[in-house]
């Protein structure tokens, strides 16, 4: 791993970079440090924004400055490196799919370019787990990763004007379930019937940054049951 | 009923408070007034606490029937400010009888106003603000812009309400051009000498593409010869430099992460002056030291706290 470097990003804003690769163990290393950084920096601190190799941390210039901020977190790091962080113990969180071609209209498509038939797909998507590596483009929006090469496929050339809550799609190495419905360029290979932004719960999201994901696949009735909707695809 | 009626809304009238803030890793911006130091000035002329919830307009064309008695100050942008008719002036509190309408015309100066009422708005707030984002349909009313026939309650007032009005030689000027200021960071490195160069060297002119997310600004184009980079954090100001190489500065209404290359990020304060500028506006950047940003903003503090002060005294 390489070592961490703090550059400046604005006069109340650091930010700090871990790792040049995205892995799931860097990932780990993330999540470890958002608490310990909330602790040291009490009341001065205004928000962390974490992703794939890098926490943003946004203080209030008012109450501290970027000296000190910048000597905190020098410290934390270097007592994080000493310390072997385990990236095996995340919470894993099940969600389910229902895949077809009706209720992911890019499926048919992303198999035949991968030379897969539209089950082989459905399997290499429900085999891997896989890390919230960030979260953001939207409430809730979180980027997963990262999906087997096989099942890789570039965004669309020109975006849909409106995916529906709950599509399960695929971008590159990546995969998400759109919390609400959006435009966006994303493969659609399916819905997902539990809801991923919900404001008026006591948790608004299932998910949080350093968390795993594993998706299993239900049919048509157990989505409805769920209390999945079905909507147009545009 | 206490409360104030939207007759007309405008092109874009918006609930807010200071903002939304400790929410990224829901994926939630921060939101909240583009113009603060006129948003705090609002609040402080009808005797609100520092967060209570204001009506920030963007060009204007408010109109609003009153249907209690209130207190109303209106900040910011140089508009004219009509009760039932008669011309007030902004940066002073007025009383509203009961039955009045309060007209903001369109601005001369500047885009973005604040009307602020004594006791502020009372509206529920969502993840600890009523700061509206359009772009995430959350805060505000239904998570949108007011509309026609909006009924707007306003809360208890801490005080009897009484006029004040805000000295005239600490009204801003919004009509006075001056470079924004930028804490060179991020991928600032990245760029090349050439490139950093032609961007403090240059002008740029605001787009039409301006709103509350950022200002997307057209000139000479920044290469930052970075072909990918991995999504990170997005501080207020930053100034991001996609494939075309046109600057963009991100303001209140950003995603929170995003994977272009950026510059640094523009002192807290233009960002505020960026605010109230409109397309077509020339606009240049200059260099400044994270020291220098710092004792910017305390002297800033400093003067506001004063202004504060000042206008409680005058009540007393």
């Amino acid at each position: 791993m390489m070592t961490p470097r703090i550059d400046i990003a604005g006069e109340g804003a650091l930010i700090v970079y871990l790792g040049d690769q995205v892995s799931p163990k860097l990932a780990a290393t993330i999540s470890a440090l958002l608490p310990q950084i909330k602790a040291t920096l009490g009341d001065a601190l205004v928000d962390l924004v974490p992703s794939y190799n890098s926490i943003l941390v946004q203080y209030q210039p008012l109450k501290t400055d970027h000296f000190a901020v910048r000597f905190q977190l020098t410290q934390l790091l270097s007592q994080q490196l000493n310390q072997q962080s385990d990236s095996g113990n995340t919470r894993l969180v099940k969600l389910p799919v229902w895949y077809s071609e009706e209720s992911g209209p890019d499926l048919t498509r992303l198999a035949d370019n991968a030379g897969l038939s539209t089950d082989n797909v459905i399997e290499l998507h429900q085999q891997s787990q896989y890390r919230v590596y960030a979260i953001g483009f939207a409430p809730g929006f979180a980027y997963l990763g990262e999906v087997d090469e096989r099942i890789a496929a570039p965004r669309l050339a020109t975006p849909r004007k409106k995916v529906p809550t709950g599509a399960v799609a695929i971008a590159d190495r990546q995969t998400a379930v759109y919390p609400a419905p959006s435009p966006g360029g994303w493969n659609l290979i399916g819905l997902c019937p539990h809801p991923m932004f919900d404001k008026s719960a006591q948790s608004p999201m299932p998910v949080a940054v350093g968390d795993t994901v594993q998706f299993y696949a239900i049919d048509k009735d157990e989505f409805l049951r769920l209390g999945g909707k079905v909507e147009a695809f545009r | 009923m206490n409360q104030l009626v939207i007759e007309n809304p405008g092109l874009l009238s918006l609930l807010t408070d200071q903002g939304r803030f400790g929410k990224a890793h829901l994926g939630l911006t921060t939101g909240g007034p583009m113009d603060p130091f006129a948003f705090n000035l609002a609040n402080a002329l009808v005797g609100n606490s520092s967060n209570a919830t204001v009506i920030e307009t963007t060009l204007g064309n408010l109109s609003l029937k009153a249907e209690c008695d209130c207190i109303i100050a209106v900040t910011g942008a140089v508009s004219p400010v009509n009760i039932d008719g008669a011309g007030h002036a902004l940066w002073q509190s007025h009383q509203v009888k009961r039955g009045q309408t309060i007209e903001l015309g369109q601005p001369g100066q500047g885009l973005r106003n604040y009307l602020a009422v004594g006791g502020g708005f009372n509206v529920e707030t969502e993840f600890g603000s009523t700061s509206t984002v359009l772009r995430e349909s959350i805060g505000g009313l239904r998570g949108g812009k007011l509309q026609q026939g909006d009924k707007l309650a306003v809360g208890q007032s801490a005080e009897s309400a009484r006029c004040r009005a805000l000295p005239e030689s600490a009204i801003p000027d919004y009509g006075a051009m001056h470079p924004l200021r930028l804490i060179t960071g991020y991928q600032y490195q990245d760029f090349t000498d050439t490139s950093r160069q032609r961007f403090f060297a240059s002008e740029y002119k605001i787009s039409p593409q301006a709103d509350r997310m950022g200002y997307r600004l057209s000139g000479p184009a920044i290469p930052s010869g970075l072909n990918s980079m991995l999504s990170e954090g997005i501080a207020l100001g930053a100034v991001q430099v996609p494939a075309d190489g046109q600057p963009i500065v991100l303001l209140n209404d950003r995603q929170t992460i995003g994977g272009y290359p950026k510059l640094g990020s523009v002192l807290s304060l233009d960002c505020a002056s960026l605010a109230q500028w409109g397309p077509g506006t020339r606009i240049s950047f200059k260099p400044v030291s994270i020291e220098l940003a710092h004792n910017l903003l305390h002297l800033h503090q400093a003067r506001l706290t004063r202004l504060l002060r000042q206008l409680e005294r005058e009540h007393d």
